[in-house]
């Protein structure tokens, strides 16, 4: 890396980081109001659920309870106390569950993590190598089977791809695990335990990851057709580059910026996405657990999951920013 | 006598249906500028790319032969064409904005043609680029070698087109309207240049323009296209001093004064939609049709190219030709 061109990278990168108190901060508080308020919204609160799980009818207990948990408070007092708590990762409390919310997700959260970072990677990497790949060779034989395959991800919801890839890959070949995200029962550790964890991996992963790579294929494709017939790939062929040369480093970088806005903006869907993949593969995940806290109406748990998405799409967005600044130096801010 | 670098010989090249260069001869010698020249659409960008084999595969078919030392660029197989492209033929183009990869340091986009045809460390070639650019009057260009394509103006931009263009020492340099896009006094600054580096690196230009006062101040010799064939062709003084097709006339007629200078800027060629397209199935003179002094044979047949004067002054039209004419000669 140059002096200078590594040196325009870094100030680039201080002006996105500096921008965060004054984009990003404001973004993420009114996703907080907004999640918090939407589900105070919705008929009956924790209290109701309870009540009626422990057939609990008597309304003094019931009025007490609630000013024991401080719902009887004006919903502006209780949404300070919760932008309060926050600040101190202090995600409340959960009666259902009866365990401090943030213990409940930090179980969790490091599962949906391994499983939406893995699936997003592999949905990049393929989807690039695709996308290339039928840029290549536009047309020919080897495009038409990739465009095909992909139109078919593209079109076939990920439950179904799911219990597919369940039916061949686990219960007739036998290769790899139903579900869950480890052997249960078995004291495995070091290499075993991680090739363990990682055999788990594989399908929801793979299930998770196959939509986005036929999205991302097919914006890599079409931008790559695009650059190529641009003036400068024409320079590059006069000075007798390699297609190689051409292809992945005059084309690609160019091709890749499309795809970068594109990206970003994914995680709050991949989020989505591990709500039915972490069902279908019984993936001990957050996904798995906002859909469980909806069926017992824990709306503490629920606010903090939208709160906890909200702030990884804009994380996601300040890390898009850097990247397109170091791939695009024409970006000034 | 000089020697001859490039040798082209009945250039046909279709787009489709349409005959868009009709076999065209023309040679260029070593360490001239040979300007071709013709109006918006007359196929002049046509005749530069087929030049290093930059057309299309597809829909676009080109005959005849394009010999650059002693090798056919229309037929020599691929890895030996990419041995010739950027070595012994560069071209430049008409717009410098779009030339140049936006996302890549204008450095590594020479260092990588360095490397391409030269065995030479990074350090080495990075060195030669700084040199290159130097040469090219690219001020501060430690500096502005890691600089990327938007950080330049136009002019600077040609010239880092052209540093790229001259950093294997070619021995043709096609320029296809080189400072059609740049504004007049960086036009001069630019032909300037390109002149200078004809005589210190011994290479020859064709230089491509619509442009007849830029072919009076620096092309040594001229071949004037019209429709897709060559009507006349002449050592630049022979030309302007006695023209013959009428097409050549009827140019220089619309031109004011000579003498002006590098910044005369009246001998544009009048534009019109009516040379470019043309059928194959067209037979005869393509400026039959806007001739004044057209007969009925110019319509029938390709008119021949015939010696017209003293030296090598060509010229295709029958009804003009003179009496003394030679016998009908090949460039
Ligand atoms: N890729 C193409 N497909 C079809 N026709 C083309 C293509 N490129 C150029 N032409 C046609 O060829 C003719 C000559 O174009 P060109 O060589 O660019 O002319 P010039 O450079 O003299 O202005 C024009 O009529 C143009 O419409
Ligand atoms: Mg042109």
């Amino acid at each position: 890396m140059k002096f200078s061109s590594l040196r325009r990278g870094l100030v680039m990168s201080g002006r996105v980081l500096l921008s965060i108190p004054f984009r990003a901060l404001p973004t993420l508080l009114a996703a907080i109001v907004v999640s918090f308020l939407l589900l105070r919204l919705i008929p009956g609160d924790a209290v109701d659920v309870m009540a009626s799980q422990v057939a609990l009818s008597n309304e003094s207990d019931i009025a007490k309870w609630r000013h024991d948990l401080g719902l009887d408070r004006s919903i502006g007092e209780q949404l300070l106390d919760y932008i309060v708590n926050l600040a101190r990762l202090d995600f409340g409390y959960s009666h259902i569950y009866n365990m401090p919310v943030a213990s409940l997700i930090g179980e969790r959260l490091p599962s949906t993590c391994l499983l939406a970072g893995t699936a997003f990677v592999v949905a990049i990497i393929l989807g690039i190598l695709a996308g290339v790949i039928s840029g290549y060779a536009k047309g020919g034989a080897l495009d038409q089977l990739t465009s095909a395959v992909l139109l078919l991800l593209y079109s076939v919801p990920a439950f179904w791809t799911g219990l597919l890839l369940i039916e061949v890959f686990a219960v007739w070949l036998n290769w790899l695990p139903l579900g869950g995200s480890q052997s249960l029962g078995l004291d495995l550790s070091g290499a075993a335990r991680i090739g363990d964890r990682l055999r788990h991996l594989v399908l929801p992963a793979v299930t998770l990851a196959l939509f986005y790579i036929a999205v991302d294929a097919r914006l890599v494709r079409a931008s790559m057709l695009e650059v190529q017939n641009q003036d400068y790939i024409r320079t590059a062929i006069a000075k007798g580059l390699d297609r190689h040369t051409i292809v992945w480093k005059h084309m690609l970088r160019n091709a890749l910026l499309p795809l970068t806005a594109v990206a970003g903006n994914r995680i709050g869907a991949m989020l989505g996405g591990a709500v039915t993949i972490e069902t279908v593969f019984n993936w001990p995940g957050m996904g798995r657990l906002a859909f469980e806290a909806v069926l017992k109406r824990d709306f503490t748990v629920l606010t903090a999951i939208l709160v906890l998405s909200a702030f990884f799409v804009i994380a996601a967005n300040i890390i898009v920013d850097l990247i397109q600044v170091w791939i695009d130096p024409r970006i000034e801010h | 006598m000089s020697r001859l670098i490039a040798d082209i010989r009945g250039l046909s090249v279709h787009f489709g249906e349409h005959l868009i260069v009709d076999g065209i001869d023309f040679s260029i010698q070593e360490n001239e500028i040979l300007a071709l020249v013709g109006e918006s659409g007359c196929g002049k960008s046509t005749v530069a790319l087929s030049l290093l084999r930059l057309l299309p595969d597809k829909g676009c078919t080109v005959a005849g032969k394009v010999l650059l030392g002693g090798r056919d660029i229309l037929t020599v197989p691929e890895n030996e064409l990419n041995d010739l492209r950027g070595s012994a033929v560069s071209i430049i183009f008409q717009d410098p904005s779009t030339a140049l990869n936006p996302v890549w340091s204008i450095g590594s986009q020479i260092v990588e043609t360095l490397r391409r045809h030269r065995n030479i460390s990074a350090k080495a070639a990075r060195r030669q680029a700084i040199d290159l650019l130097d040469l090219v009057a690219i001020p501060d260009p430690h500096r502005r070698i890691d600089d990327f394509p938007h950080q330049f103006s136009g002019g600077m931009r040609q010239r880092v087109m052209i540093a790229m263009a001259i950093s294997c020492n070619p021995r043709l340099l096609v320029a296809d309207e080189p400072t059609t896009a740049l504004d007049v006094t960086t036009q001069a600054q630019v032909l300037e240049l390109l002149d200078k580096l004809r005589r210190d690196l011994s290479m020859s230009i064709l230089l491509i323009t619509h442009d007849l006062s830029l072919v009076a101040d620096w092309a040594d010799r001229v071949v004037v296209m019209y429709g897709g064939q060559i009507c006349e062709s002449a050592p630049t003084r022979s030309l302007f001093s006695a023209p013959f097709h009428p097409y050549t006339q009827c140019l220089l007629a619309s031109i004011p004064p000579l003498s002006g200078g590098p910044t005369h800027r009246t001998g544009r060629l009048f534009e019109g939609p009516s040379a470019g397209v043309v059928t194959a199935s067209a037979a005869g003179c393509r400026y039959a049709a806007r001739c004044d002094r057209a007969e009925a044979s110019c319509l029938s047949a390709k008119p021949a190219i015939f010696s017209v004067g003293a030296g090598s002054h060509l010229a295709a039209c029958p009804v003009v030709k003179p009496s003394v004419s030679l016998a009908a000669t090949v460039i």
